[in-house]
């Protein structure tokens, strides 16, 4: 709030630079263990007779290193640059942030290691066991008390939209994860969920969608508001609106849980619930995309020209594409036939790699090379080639999946004339086959985006100096008008 | 109502999240502990069984459950295909639950007795060798895995403080029912008892 802060401060640029690498080292590590696990799918002897390369031990894995690894470093890092620089503020307590950098890749290294071993809570999203959700606590404390630390001796008076979003995900988050893994240890790798049945299953679920509402969602959100108005050099479209949908959003997701138990054994009226709540979800996540996507208003040839915005206006579509395919999903009716089959695969993976993977790598090409001094990329075709590598590979890998799983829901209901079943459960899995390879393929092109991103990476920053930024001594222009343009 | 208050304070932000967030869980989880149609266990069960616990942890650890739900909806479709439709009751000492989101392979709540032993064992060597279409991946290491006798004592323990009537001849018993059983053995086990409480099933 003052002006006479001295202008020599720097900001804390190395756990940007830490989090901001390993999340293109482990966007590369996890989309190729999606890939091996799509290949089983097709050669399910391919890994015959090794445990810790079967199946049922790596699909944890992929889900947690894409999730927590690739999503959470990118979140940890991009959370670290944009509240410094919104807040005109170095980071409250920088040895903190940079024991986050080390325990969260400590958790990472831990899962890789354990979940291979078979050690698993056994609940999706979650399935490290307790000493590691321990120290995942520790270091999301530590995190919050950071990331609040630095808003809280902020220079501007107004908290930037982006934190509003990142500071509702490392809250709701730190609630979610306390509350779920509550167990009951047997040994250091083995442990009981304390929730009986049916509420181990709403529980579950409550933390399950809210994960892909807050960890997949709101912190993206953050950072689209950050990184898009500074790509596009626009202001954000409208304030108001963010307002709205900002809380309508966090207070509307967290009652959405139980339209992943659709006509389970939970009961109906928490179904019903969490179908209208699902429904009522599409309208602030539209306003999300709203916002997004008009912040590009006047800057629209830009897509001509800026691979970057490219990412960024593909990803913000992608979210409204399957943020309203969520809620569709969530009616009964259509869940009856959906549910269990590979259109919910197929729905995740274009949130995950449509919306949340390509909003992260159009902002990982905007920040990696301002955090070295460069002013772009060592490559901007790469990130061209890059673009069009993720956006066939995210289609080709729904298209298959959608296919797939509406087909899996029709043969399993079909009956013929007499009443009786009309395939077997292994006919539908016999039709699945081809679109089992379409999906592979489809990922086998994420993943050489990925790795020709970890190419471009390596040849902008090899022998760069990392920067440093003084952080200005005057204070972040104040008043609305001025607040939809960040720093 | 000006949104200005709120965007200068972080503590008042803070707590309003909180607040906010917190309304979907306290409604929709916290009634479901004094629903008994939730909690109460359906007549006739009994926890599971030493060798049975020790497949179900088998069944966890190679994460069947990825692949294979537990959860028969009341549809048509379904009720024909797998029998009755599943209750909350059956699942109520189920920690955790193992209702999965996802049929690669078949629904298994009610897969108990439907097959033999020895076709479960063949089929969990090498699945293709009895569904020759199959994508499930062999388990041939669960046959020359020997179960330590000891493990499951404080396994049925720890499974108590959280609500399974086990009792302590259970506990005690428990190793001498596992020894020189292998996991084969133990999966099995666990799916042939699986959904076979509820009579009347097609």
């Amino acid at each position: 709030m003052s002006l006479s802060t001295a202008p020599t401060l720097q900001y804390d640029y190395k756990v940007v630079r830490q989090f901001s690498i390993m999340a293109v080292v482990w966007a590369v590590v996890g989309m190729l263990v999606g890939v091996l696990l799509a290949t089983q799918l097709i050669w399910p002897e391919l890994t015959y007779g090794i445990p810790w390369l079967s199946y049922g031990r790596l699909r944890p894995l992929h889900t947690n290193a894409v999730i927590f690894a690739f999503g959470g470093s990118a979140l940890f890092g991009t959370s670290y640059y944009v509240v410094q620089r919104t807040c005109a503020t170095r980071l409250f307590l920088p040895g903190l942030a940079a024991l986050t950098f080390w325990g969260w890749q400590l958790v990472i290294v831990l899962a890789a290691v354990t979940l291979p071993l078979g050690m698993t809570s056994g609940k999706e999203y979650a399935e490290l066991e307790w000493p590691i959700d321990l120290l995942i606590a520790v270091v999301w404390i530590s995190y919050a008390v950071v990331f609040f630390g630095t808003v809280a001796r902020r220079q501007a008076r107004h908290i930037y939209v982006a934190n509003w979003f990142y500071g509702a995900f490392i809250l709701t988050v730190a609630l979610l994860h306390v509350v779920n893994s509550l167990e009951i240890p047997v040994s250091l790798t083995k442990s009981y969920s304390v929730y009986p049945g049916a509420i181990d299953a709403m529980v579950q679920w409550w933390y399950g969608h809210n994960a892909v509402g807050f960890f997949l969602t709101a912190g993206f959100l953050g950072m689209m508001y950050y990184f898009v108005p500074k790509q596009a050099e626009r202001p954000v479209y409208s304030y108001r609106l963010s307002v709205v949908h900002f809380w309508a959003l966090i207070g509307i997701y967290m009652w959405a849980g139980p339209h992943h138990l659709h006509y389970t054994a939970v009961p109906d009226w928490a179904q019903t619930l969490g179908m209208v709540f699902s429904i009522m979800l599409w309208a602030p996540s539209w306003g999300g995309m709203i916002n997004g996507l008009m912040t590009l208003s006047g800057a629209w040839e830009k897509l001509r020209t800026d691979p970057i915005i490219r990412f960024m206006v593909v990803a913000i579509s992608f979210y409204g594409m399957s943020t309203f395919e969520g809620p569709m999903m969530a009616i009964k009716a259509v869940n009856a036939l959906s549910h269990d089959t590979d259109w919910t695969i197929g729905h995740v993976h274009s949130g995950a790699l449509g919306w949340v993977a390509m909003i992260t790598l159009g902002c990982l090409y905007h920040l990696i090379p301002r955090l070295y001094g460069k002013k772009q990329m060592y490559s901007v075709a790469a990130i061209n080639v890059h673009f069009w590598l993720s956006t066939i590979g995210v289609v080709l890998y729904i298209s298959s999946m959608w296919i797939a799983g509406v087909m899996q829901g029709l043969m399993w209901r079909a009956v013929n004339d007499d009443g009786t079943l009309t395939y077997t459960f292994i006919e539908a899995l016999k039709a699945t086959y081809p679109y089992y390879v379409g999906r592979l393929l489809g990922g086998v092109a994420f993943l050489a985006g990925a790795v020709l991103m970890g190419w471009n990476v390596w040849k902008t920053v090899a022998g760069a100096q990392p920067v440093s930024e003084s952080v200005p001594g005057s204070a972040y222009p104040v008043g609305s008008a001025n607040l939809a343009r960040p720093a | 109502m000006s949104h200005e208050i709120v965007e200068k304070r972080i503590g008042l932000m803070g707590l309003l999240i909180i607040l906010v967030v917190s309304g979907g869980g306290l409604a929709e989880i916290v009634p479901l502990f004094s629903q008994v149609e939730v909690t109460a266990p359906v007549e006739g069960m009994k926890p599971l069984a030493a060798l049975e616990l020790a497949g179900r942890d088998v069944f966890i650890r190679e994460g069947c459950h990825v692949c294979h739900t537990q959860m028969v909806r009341p549809l048509r479709a379904e009720t024909e295909r797998y029998g009755h439709y599943s209750l909350a009751g059956e699942s109520v000492w189920e920690h955790p639950f193992l209702w999965g989101s996802k049929r690669t392979g078949p629904d298994l709540a009610r897969v108990g007795t439907r097959y033999s032993d020895d076709w479960h064992r063949v089929h969990l060597m090498n699945p293709r060798d009895v569904v020759p279409e199959s994508n499930m991946p062999a388990f041939p290491w669960l046959a020359e895995a020997t179960l330590d006798p000891g493990a499951v004592g404080p396994k049925m323990k720890a499974l108590r403080t959280v609500g399974v009537p086990y009792t302590d001849d259970d506990i005690v018993g428990a190793a001498a029912k596992v020894t020189g059983k292998t996991e084969l053995d133990a999966v099995i086990a666990y799916l042939q008892q699986l959904g076979t409480i509820l009579k009347g099933k097609r």
